[in-house]
């Protein structure tokens, strides 16, 4: 199991950027951090979502 | 904008403010925000306001950091002024802070932040209110800030717009270095303006995170 913002998914295996973008989270408004270690928005793509796997994304909206 | 400086210190001197704050709070807590060095990435509704409350509250340095100029349509939430009209935030800021506390180091930088001055700019400061307006650039400064500096605070803002009730904004601990202050989903992107209220009720809860961030650092 995955925990991602709290919750526990069956995401072992899928891809960080496919993930984020079937689930509405835009990649450029995106900030995750996985296992404490935030990834960088050109990298992605390149992350394999592990089980175990500790996930936090914060999407921003407009305005400040 | 020294001579504002200056023309302020002839109408208070440094004894007399300090006298005011001793009088109202503990000497270990005005020791704690003298010391206490913060940057605010970003001078618009949120940034410009926290920087006035935490300059109220004594933080010894600002860092202030924003490339645009006050424009007319900032006077609905924004700290400025009518005469601010056409200055650079920075300058526009840093002249209204000296009137209110001239004793306090204000730094400012006028440049568009990106991932490459994000280092240089923020490296003396334990604690970056990220305040900037685009929630491309806003997911930019938090991610670049956590990832090259392994101790820094970040008190974000995201969302705040609109007149839905105030009691929607809370400050939320996310990630290990973190807060998140806001709705989290009124999105000006949407249509949905901003105005004074809500934008200031947001830049106190940042600006209230970084007091107790301070009054926690041992």
């Amino acid at each position: 199991m995955v925990r991602i913002n709290g919750e526990d998914k069956d995401l072992a295996g899928k891809n960080l950027l496919e993930y984020l973008q079937e689930t509405g989270f835009d990649p450029e408004r995106v900030v995750v951090e996985i296992n404490l270690e935030i990834i960088s928005k050109d990298r992605l793509g390149d992350v394999t979502i592990n089980d175990e796997d500790e996930i936090e994304v914060l999407m921003f909206v407009g305005g400040g | 904008m020294s001579e504002i400086c200056e023309s302020m210190k002839k109408l208070i001197s440094k004894e007399e403010l300090d006298k005011a704050f001793d009088s109202r709070f503990p000497k270990e807590m005005q020791e704690k925000l003298r010391a206490a060095k913060v940057a605010v990435a970003g001078l618009g509704g949120l940034g410009s306001n926290i920087s006035v409350m935490l300059a109220r509250s004594g933080v010894g340095k600002l860092l202030l950091v924003d490339f645009d100029i006050v424009d007319v349509t900032n006077l609905n939430r924004q700290m400025y002024f009518i005469e601010h009209l056409g200055k650079p935030k920075t300058e526009a800021l840093t002249e209204l802070l000296y009137r209110i506390n001239p004793y306090i180091e204000y730094e400012s930088v006028c440049v568009k932040v990106t991932p490459d001055n994000v280092r240089e700019l923020f490296k003396d400061y334990p604690i970056v209110c990220e305040a900037f307006d685009r929630p491309d650039q806003k997911a930019m400064l938090v991610r670049e800030v956590l990832a090259k500096f392994p101790n820094t605070i970040v008190v974000s803002g995201n969302g705040m717009a609109g007149y839905a009730d105030t009691n929607e904004i809370k400050t939320t601990k996310m990630m290990r270095r973190l807060y998140v202050c806001g709705d989290q989903k009124t999105d000006v992107g949407n249509g949905i303006g901003l105005i004074a209220p809500r934008v200031a009720a947001c830049a106190a809860h940042q600006a209230n995170k970084v007091l107790q961030l301070i009054m926690q650092n041992d």
